[in-house]
C-alpha cells in the first residue's frame, strides 16, 4: 500500500497516562521537536493533585495536551483530535477532552483485568471492545509488550524496560508527523551519559515505536504533516511561566546592579518559583525558605530595607497572610514586589486549578488606603518582561508592586524568542547620598515622581528610624496630626497613580482603534481571547482586543480608548472583578463574561458567550431605541 | 554584603571607601534619638533603654551600622529612641524582618526588641525559627507578663490564675517559660536579666552582643500600670537574696542574703542545701554555660516559694552559651562557594538555556 501525506495547519494531541508513565517528559520532547521543525505552539500539563496516587487509578492520571501548528498558535486547544491513552483510567479521565471522531492510541495492555478495575469500569465492561467508542477512531497497540520485544536481548531490568514504554509511544507519534528523531536521541544520550545502557535501550524502543508506524499496516497513510509557522525571525525556546519569571528576576538583577532576595514558603503552583532562584545564586540572588508565608514576606522586607531588592512569592491563600506585612512596605514606601501565582480558591480551593480570582485583593486586598502597583503577565513568556517590569516599579518607585500570574500560564509553555541582555533596560535605583554636615536628614523628602529616597543603613548621618506607624510628611516622625494623615494618605495614593507616566500607554492587540466591540482581557485569557477576536473578525465581526498588563494605575489613555467602542466586553476567569476595576475607576459601561471551572476558556465556548452577549446587547438596544413609541 | 554591587559601592563609598573606618569616642546619650519618649513615668522599658544606650559605645560599632528592629507593643516603640537605623514592624515580625536584614548586611549589628506577647503570641514562630537557625542577632525579649499597650489583658507568659481585664475569673493557660522555649528551640544564647538590676543588665547586653548567634535576653520589665510589682519578689530588697540567683561560669551556685545557702546536684536532680561545715562551695553545682543538660535543668527553677517543697530560686544571668554556625554565615558561605564553583554568572547563556532553534 502506497503512503501519502496529508497537511494540516493545526493539531493538538494529549498524553495521558499514570503518574509513573512519563507523559510529561514525553509531552516535553515531543514539545521540542515540534518548536526545532518550526511549528507555532502552546502546551498544558496536567498533574494530578495526589502526590502519589495509587497507580492505575483515574486520581492518578497525569496528561500533557500540545497544540501545534503552521499558523499562529495562541493556546493549548479547547479539545485535541489524539489521545493517547497509555491505560483505562488514562481514557476515562480523558475522553471528554476529544473530539468527536478523533483518534485514540490506546495501550492495549493498559486495558487488561486489572487496569479496568483499578479505573473502576463495571465489572466485565473493556470500553475497546463494548461499542462505547464508536464514534472515534481506536488504534490499539500493545505498547508494553512491544516494548518488551524491542528489549528482549538486553539485560536492563523489567522495572527499566517498563519505564521506557513512553519512548514507544514517542515514536510512534514522530513517525506519524514526520518529525526527526534527532533532538530526543540527543537528550537521551545527554540524560543518560552516565548510563549508556539505559540510553540505548530508550532509543531503540524510540525507533521501534517509529519503525511500527512506518512498517504497520493500521497506520499507513495516517502520516499528517504540518509544516512551518511562519514565526518572526530569531532565537527561540521553549518556556514555562514560573521559569520565565525566574529568569526576568534574573535579568532585573543584573540590570538594576543590586542583589536580589527572595522569601518564599512553598506552595502550589508557585514553588517552581523558589525552586529555580536557588539555582542561580551565582547572580547575587539570596533565596530563604521561610518558617511562613508572613516570615517570607516580612524577611523580604527586611532586606528591602537594607537596600537589598526584597521578592516574595506565593498563591492566593499565602498572599492573604502577607497582607498586613505588605501594607507595612506601602507605609515603609521601600521596594518590594509580591509574586501571587493565582490559583482557584476561596481558602485552600483547588490549588493545581487556574484562577484570575485575586484581582481585587491585590488592589483592596489591605487594611488601611494601602496603594500598590499591579501587573499582570498575559503569556507564560510574558512572564519575563512582566516581572522585570515589576521590579522596575517597585525600585525606581519605591512601592510595593504585586504580580499576579497564574497557574495556567505558570505551567503552560511557549515558545520564547529570548532577548540578550545588551537589549534589556537598565533600572535606575537611586539611594540617598551621605547627608551634609549640620544637614538634618529628611527620610520622607520626595522627589518630582514623589517618591522618597532609599536610605539604608551603613551610611553615616542619615540614622534614622520608619514604622508601620503614620509618619509626619518628610521628618518620618510618628504622628497623629489629622492633617498629615490626609496629606500622607493623598501623597501614597498620587505616588501610586504617578506611575501611569513611566508606564506605556494602552494599545489595541489585534483589530480596529476603535469600533463596534473590544474584548478587554488581563493575564493568562491572552492566548485565548486573540484567537476568539481573530476568529469574529473572520465571521465579518468588528472586534478589537486590547489586553491589560498594568492593572494599577490603569494606563493613562485607557478611558479614551474604551470610549472608541461601542460595546466593551471583559472575560474573566473569576466573578467579575477587572470589569468592576472599569466600572468603578474609569465609569465605563463594561459586560461581564466569566467562568469559575478551575480551567480556561475554551476558543470556541468564548465565541459563543460573546454572540449570546453581543446578542442580548443589541436587542436591548433595540428595545430602548423603540421605548418611545411603546409609552 | 556577599556581591560587588550598586549597593556594596553605595555604603563604602559613603564610608569614604572604607568599611573600616575608626569607630568614634561614643558615650551614651550618642545614642538618644531626638524624640520624646512616651512610656508611662516608672516604666521599667526606661530603665532598659538607658543600659542599651549606655552598653552601645562599648560593643565597637559605628552608629550607622546599628539598626534596632521591634515588633509591636509598649516594647516595639523603643527603636524611635535610638540614633541609629531603625524599623518598628509589625506585631510578631521583628525576627523574621531582622532575619532577611541580617542574611543580606551580615556586617550590621542588628538588634531585635520584642516583648512576651510579641515574642511568644503572635510571633512565637520567628522566635523559635530564629533561634533554631541561630541569625546572628541580638534579641531583648522584655517580659512584663502582661498586655500593656492594649490596656491589660493577659500575655503568653502571665501566671495562670491572672485576673486581668479579659480574664476577670482568672486566666486559665499555662504560662509559657520563655528560656524553655528558647533552649527547647535550640537557642545557643539563653539569659535572664531584670529592669531592676541596671548594672548586670548592663552586662548582660554586652554579653549578649559578643556571642555570635541568636543572643536571647529574656528580660524582666515592670509594668507599673498594668502588672506593677509582678516581679517584685525578685527585685524587692528583702525578698531578693532569697529568691534569685546570680549565675557565672565556672562558680558555684550560692545565694541568700549571707552568702550561705547553694544548689546542689543529686545525680540528676537539683537541692537547695545549706552551707555548713559539712557542705562547702566545692560540693555545689557549678555553672557551666556550656552544659545544655542544665541549661534545661536552671531553666525549670521556674516556680514560686507558694509551690512548696522544692523551690528554687529564679536564675539571672548566661543560663547557656555555645558557638554554633550561624545562619547568616552559612548563607553568605553558601553563596561565596556558589559563585567560585560556577564562576562569573553569564546571563545571555541562562537566557538562551539548554535547547534553542532559530527561526530564519
Amino acid at each position: 500500500m502506497t503512503k501519502h501525506s496529508e497537511y494540516r495547519d493545526e493539531v493538538t494531541i494529549r498524553f495521558a497516562g499514570d503518574s509513573g508513565d512519563g507523559m510529561q517528559l514525553t509531552g516535553t520532547l515531543f514539545t521540542n521537536t515540534s518548536a526545532l521543525h518550526g511549528n507555532d505552539l502552546r502546551t498544558l500539563p496536567e498533574f494530578p493533585a495526589e502526590i502519589r496516587a495509587p497507580a492505575g487509578t483515574v486520581p492518578g492520571v497525569s496528561s500533557f495536551q500540545l497544540h501545534f501548528g503552521s499558523k499562529e498558535i495562541m493556546t493549548p486547544g479547547d479539545i485535541c483530535e489524539v489521545l493517547v491513552a497509555m491505560n483505562s483510567a488514562a481514557l476515562k479521565a480523558n475522553l471528554d477532552r476529544l473530539k468527536r471522531g478523533g483518534t485514540i492510541i490506546a495501550n492495549s495492555s493498559g486495558f487488561d483485568k486489572k487496569n479496568l478495575n483499578l479505573a473502576k469500569y463495571p465489572e466485565g465492561k473493556n470500553p475497546l471492545t463494548d461499542g462505547s467508542l464508536a464514534d472515534y477512531n481506536v488504534i490499539e497497540v500493545d505498547v508494553t509488550k512491544l516494548t518488551k520485544d524491542a528489549l528482549a536481548d538486553s539485560n536492563l531490568s523489567n522495572k527499566d524496560v517498563e519505564r521506557s514504554k513512553n519512548m514507544f509511544v514517542l515514536g510512534l507519534l514522530y513517525w506519524m508527523y514526520d518529525r526527526s528523531l534527532e533532538s530526543t536521541i540527543n537528550f537521551l544520550d545527554k540524560k543518560f551519559g552516565k548510563k549508556p545502557e539505559i540510553a540505548a535501550a530508550n532509543i531503540k524502543v524510540l525507533k521501534a515505536g517509529w519503525n511500527y508506524g512506518e512498517t504497520t499496516e493500521t497506520f499507513a497513510s495516517r502520516q499528517v504533516k504540518v509544516k512551518q509557522a511562519s514565526i518572526a525571525p530569531g532565537k527561540y525556546r521553549n518556556i514555562t511561566g514560573n521559569d520565565a519569571t525566574v529568569l526576568g528576576l534574573v535579568a532585573a538583577t543584573k540590570q538594576s546592579g543590586l542583589p536580589l532576595f527572595f522569601g518564599s514558603y512553598p506552595i502550589t503552583p508557585a514553588s517552581d518559583i523558589l525552586h529555580g532562584l536557588s539555582r542561580h545564586k551565582n547572580f547575587g540572588i539570596t533565596t530563604f525558605q521561610a518558617e511562613d508565608e508572613i516570615a517570607a514576606i516580612s524577611a523580604s522586607i527586611g532586606a528591602s530595607f537594607g537596600g537589598t531588592l526584597g521578592v516574595t512569592s506565593s498563591s492566593g491563600p499565602g498572599v492573604a497572610l502577607k497582607g498586613e506585612a505588605l501594607g507595612l512596605a506601602v507605609m515603609l514606601e521601600l521596594p518590594l514586589v509580591v509574586i501571587n501565582v493565582q490559583r482557584a480558591g476561596p481558602s485552600t480551593g483547588m490549588p493545581t486549578k487556574t484562577e484570575q480570582s485575586d484581582l481585587l485583593q491585590a488592589v483592596y486586598g489591605r487594611n488601611g488606603e494601602s496603594p500598590v502597583a499591579v501587573v499582570a503577565p498575559k503569556s507564560p513568556a510574558d512572564c519575563f518582561e512582566t516581572i522585570f517590569e515589576a521590579c522596575r516599579i517597585s525600585l525606581e518607585h519605591m512601592i510595593p508592586v504585586m504580580y499576579l500570574s497564574d497557574g495556567y500560564i505558570a505551567n503552560g509553555s511557549e515558545p520564547w524568542r529570548y532577548p540578550q541582555v545588551s537589549d534589556l533596560p537598565d533600572i535606575a535605583v537611586k539611594f540617598a547620598p551621605k547627608s551634609k554636615e549640620d544637614e538634618k536628614f529628611l527620610p520622607y523628602k520626595r522627589d518630582e515622581r514623589l517618591v522618597r529616597d532609599w536610605a539604608v543603613p551603613g551610611v553615616p548621618g542619615l540614622e534614622h528610624r520608619v514604622g508601620g506607624l503614620e509618619k509626619q510628611d518628610e521628618t518620618g516622625n510618628v504622628s497623629y496630626d489629622p492633617a498629615n494623615h490626609q496629606k500622607m494618605t493623598d501623597l501614597r495614593r498620587n505616588k501610586r497613580d504617578k506611575i501611569a507616566d513611566f508606564i506605556p500607554e494602552q494599545e489595541v492587540d489585534s483589530g480596529n482603534e476603535q469600533g463596534d466591540v473590544l474584548l478587554v482581557g488581563w493575564g493568562g485569557t491572552y492566548g485565548t481571547i486573540r484567537t476568539v477576536a481573530h476568529e469574529l473578525r473572520q465571521e465579518g465581526m468588528d472586534v478589537s482586543h486590547a489586553h491589560i498588563r498594568y492593572l494599577s494605575p490603569f494606563p493613562k489613555n485607557l478611558a479614551k480608548l474604551f470610549s472608541g467602542f461601542k460595546h466593551v466586553i471583559v472575560p474573566e476567569i473569576n466573578d467579575g472583578q477587572l470589569v468592576r476595576l472599569i466600572r468603578a475607576e474609569l465609569e465605563i459601561k463594561a459586560t461581564a463574561i466569566n467562568k469559575v471551572e478551575g480551567l480556561p476558556f475554551g476558543v470556541e465556548e468564548l465565541k459563543s458567550r460573546i454572540h449570546n452577549e453581543l446578542e442580548m446587547l443589541n436587542s436591548k438596544e433595540n428595545s430602548e431605541l423603540e421605548l418611545p413609541h411603546g409609552i | 554584603m556577599v556581591f560587588d554591587t550598586i549597593l556594596s559601592k553605595h555604603v563604602s563609598d559613603s564610608k569614604n571607601g572604607s568599611l573600616l573606618e575608626e569607630i568614634p569616642n561614643y558615650v551614651g546619650k550618642d545614642f538618644s534619638s531626638d524624640q520624646d519618649v512616651r512610656w508611662c513615668p516608672g516604666c521599667g522599658d526606661y530603665t532598659i533603654l538607658k543600659q542599651v544606650q549606655n552598653a552601645m559605645p562599648d560593643i565597637g560599632v559605628r552608629k550607622e551600622d546599628v539598626v534596632f528592629i521591634s515588633g509591636i507593643g509598649c516594647a516595639a516603640r523603643f527603636p524611635y529612641y535610638m540614633d541609629t537605623y531603625g524599623l518598628h514592624s509589625i506585631h510578631g515580625r521583628a525576627a523574621a524582618i531582622a532575619t532577611g536584614l541580617k542574611v543580606t548586611r551580615p556586617e550590621l549589628s542588628v538588634w531585635v526588641i520584642s516583648g512576651d506577647g510579641d515574642s511568644l503570641s503572635i510571633g512565637g514562630n520567628h522566635f523559635i525559627h530564629a533561634l533554631r537557625r541561630n541569625v546572628n542577632v541580638n534579641y531583648l525579649l522584655f517580659n512584663n507578663e502582661i498586655y500593656g499597650l492594649t490596656k491589660g489583658q493577659y500575655s503568653p507568659t502571665s501566671p495562670q490564675g491572672s485576673t486581668t481585664k479579659s480574664t476577670p475569673f482568672g486566666s486559665l493557660d499555662h504560662a509559657f517559660n520563655p528560656l524553655s522555649v528558647a533552649l527547647g528551640a535550640d537557642g545557643t544564647f539563653v539569659a535572664r536579666a531584670m529592669d531592676r538590676d541596671p548594672k548586670h543588665l548592663n552586662e548582660m547586653i554586652l554579653r549578649a552582643n559578643q556571642h555570635r548567634g541568636t543572643s536571647m535576653l529574656e528580660i524582666y520589665q515592670n509594668c507599673i500600670v498594668f502588672n506593677d510589682g509582678a516581679f517584685g519578689l525578685f527585685t524587692d530588697k528583702q525578698s531578693r537574696p532569697a529568691e534569685t540567683i546570680y549565675l557565672e561560669h565556672g562558680k558555684p551556685l550560692i545565694f541568700g542574703k549571707d552568702k550561705n545557702r547553694g544548689i546542689r546536684l543529686d545525680s540528676y536532680k537539683p537541692e537547695v542545701v545549706d552551707l555548713n561545715d559539712d557542705i562547702s562551695p566545692d560540693d555545689l553545682w557549678i555553672h557551666d554555660e556550656q552544659d545544655s543538660y542544665k541549661a534545661h535543668l536552671l531553666s525549670r527553677f521556674f516556680d514560686t516559694p507558694t509551690s512548696g517543697e522544692g523551690h528554687f530560686p529564679r536564675p539571672f544571668g548566661v543560663l547557656y552559651a555555645v558557638e554554633r554556625d550561624c545562619y547568616d554565615d552559612l548563607v553568605c558561605k553558601q553563596n561565596l562557594a556558589i559563585l567560585e564553583k560556577k564562576g562569573e554568572p553569564d546571563l545571555d547563556a541562562l537566557l538562551e538555556g539548554p535547547e534553542t532553534w532559530e527561526v530564519k
